[in-house]
């Protein structure tokens, strides 16, 4: 018998906690799949948020820390300094990183810290039940914006892959999304040269990701992957923002 | 060794590096600079990390991140720094991180001043952070002090994997006394609970997120009986003519230098007074006190604040004798104030 595909060597069996629908899982799985091919399991430091990927230390295979909300960056700060030649990552959610997070980001960012963040971007806090987000679109229905997200009271959603790329010490900064197969393929390829840019030794790198939360848009899978489609990504377009090469 | 004429932050910042310290995380506030200053000046030269970080919050997270390496690191600052520290400090004693937090204290609430106080001792032993822990608190009263105790707390919180403080007011921060340096620690335990990548070995986590309600009780379990074993072995106070005195005098710091200038002068008058400094603030040295107070007649609390380690002075004692309190706040008590005070309590009381 020939294997095809198997669990990445990067991922535990434990059982998400996910909704059905989610695409953490995809993009825990892309994550897992580019440490696995740079051979880096062994060598690796995640660190996970606070938002739905708070238990993504029990599912990631490597060394992993939980951070408080917001600190991502400042931990993998601590830890990369002190062990230059590891691949330290931060994963995070838009809560987490655009919100209460913002200062420890960006910082993180214009110190070239040698780092790289997966950024999971779903416009909406999911954990604590779908609250509005930094990052939520103008009229879109969450519980703390129940009539729809209005500028004269919450402002604009930010933007934070063109934000961070602004900085000199952002070496590579993308946005992708994981809405469809050559999407997936395409975020994965972007997963990996920010790793890349972290194991030359570049400097920061991010690359925000396209996320659904058909459980708090209170949409099925399929019409979220629409919902992302026509209103998230004509607002957060896709592409490399930054990329700097040796 | 020959001594050294040294500044108290940079005594202290040179017993961290001493002790093997490797990383300094901060971000500047008076009256404790020039702990950053100096690890800025040394670390590029020695080999190690100085990241002025962009807010207190940042410091301490990256403390987090050090210390889970199993590195000796280490963050200063004052006061309303180390409020917002907290968040961070609460987290790291969850995750029994070992590592060093320098509190060189100024008056508050608020943004309050830059004058020397004692007046963080409340933050500094109750915790300051949520959720029930404790911290290990260190009071040095000299400046070579300072550089003893920064080497003793990289040791205390790796035996019991707990952030240490040294809180000193101000003045011991800024003043500069002659100081023996000390010699190069090179041995350091074993860290098997570090994370630095899994090679051979299952992967670590750091955590403190416990959703079990059963597994957050046991946690809760596991630092309170590590607690209780810190209560029952570190617990440290320096007794001065407590023998036969009818009033004991407590207090920390430098505050307890300036207390033993007046004690010498109201002995020569005849009264029988006697000083117990003190030197863990966590834990409290209460059998020191409890002790003291079988033949005491009354204690008198002298603080840099409105009164908050009475409150652990009355514990100690528990009601068995009168516990007196005099205080001031960013300004500090004289010898000739504090001795008024003890001659009016011994006139007062008759002894």
């Amino acid at each position: 018998m020939k294997i095809v595909a198997r669990r990445p060597q990067s991922l535990t069996s434990a059982k998400t906690h996910y909704c059905p629908g989610c695409t953490h899982g995809i993009i825990h799985r892309l994550v897992a799949e580019c440490i696995d091919e740079m051979n880096m399991r062994e060598n690796t430091i995640g660190i996970c948020p606070v938002g739905c990927s708070v238990l993504a230390y029990d599912y990631f295979n490597f060394d992993m820390l939980e951070a408080a909300h917001g600190r991502a960056p400042a931990i993998a700060t601590g830890i990369k300094r002190i062990l230059p030649d590891r691949c330290v990552l931060t994963y995070q959610g838009d809560g987490d990183l655009a919100s209460i997070g913002m200062a420890e980001i960006v910082h993180a960012s214009a110190r070239g810290e040698n780092i790289s963040v997966v950024f999971v971007n779903n416009t909406i806090y999911g954990m604590t039940g779908g609250q509005m987000a930094p990052t939520t679109l103008l009229g879109q229905v969450t519980t703390t914006s129940p009539y729809g997200r209005k500028k004269e009271e919450a402002g604009y959603p930010i933007r934070m892959a063109e934000l961070l790329a602004t900085n000199e010490g952002s070496a590579y900064i993308s946005r992708v999304a994981v809405n469809n197969p050559a999407n997936v393929i395409k975020a994965k390829k972007s997963i990996k040269k920010a790793l890349q840019t972290q194991m030359k030794g570049l400097g920061f790198s991010l690359v925000e990701v396209l996320s659904t939360c058909p459980t708090n848009w209170g949409l099925g899978p399929i019409d979220a992957f629409k919902w992302l489609e026509e209103n998230m990504i004509p607002y957060y377009p896709l592409g490399e923002f930054k990329i700097k090469e040796a | 060794m020959e001594k050294v004429l040294m500044k108290g932050n940079e005594a202290l910042a040179e017993g961290a590096l001493t002790a093997g310290c490797i990383a300094f995380f901060g971000y500047p506030i008076t009256p404790s600079s020039e702990i950053a200053e100096y690890m800025a000046r040394k670390f590029p030269l020695l080999g190690g990390t100085f990241v002025q970080a962009e807010s207190e919050l940042a410091a301490i997270n990256m403390v987090y991140g050090g210390a889970s390496t199993g590195a000796r690191v280490m963050t200063a600052s004052s006061g309303p720094g180390i409020s917002l520290k907290s968040e961070g400090i609460s987290f790291i004693s969850e995750a029994e991180l070992p590592c060093l937090i320098v509190n060189i204290s100024r008056g508050g609430p608020g943004l309050g001043g830059i004058q020397p106080a004692q007046s963080d001792y409340w933050q500094a032993t109750r915790g300051g952070g949520h959720g029930d822990f404790h911290i290990m608190v260190l009071a040095p009263s000299s400046v070579q002090e300072m550089m003893d105790f920064a080497m003793d707390a990289f040791d205390l919180a790796d035996k019991y994997r707990i952030p240490v403080m040294i809180m000193a007011e101000g003045t011991l921060g800024q003043m500069m006394e002659p100081v023996i340096p000390r010699a190069k620690v090179t041995h350091f335990i074993d860290k098997p609970w570090a994370v630095n990548g899994c090679k051979g070995r299952a992967p670590n986590v750091v955590n403190t997120l416990h959703l079990s309600p059963e597994f957050l009780e046991h946690r809760n379990h596991v630092l309170g009986e590590k607690y209780s074993l810190i209560k029952a072995n570190e617990q440290k106070a320096a007794a001065f003519l407590t023998e036969d005195a009818d009033l004991v005098v407590v207090a920390f710091g430098l505050m307890s230098r300036i207390v033993k200038k007046a004690i010498m002068e109201v002995r020569k008058k005849g009264h029988k007074v006697g000083l117990i400094r003190p030197i863990t603030l966590w834990p409290f040295p209460e059998e020191e006190i409890r002790n003291a107070a079988q033949s005491a007649k009354m204690f008198l609390a002298v603080e840099i604040s409105m009164g908050q380690m009475i409150d652990d002075v009355r514990l100690a004692v528990n009601g068995k004798v009168p516990v007196e309190f005099y205080g001031r706040i960013g300004m500090i008590p004289s010898p000739e104030e504090i001795a008024g005070q003890i001659i009016m309590l011994a006139e007062r009381e008759g002894f």
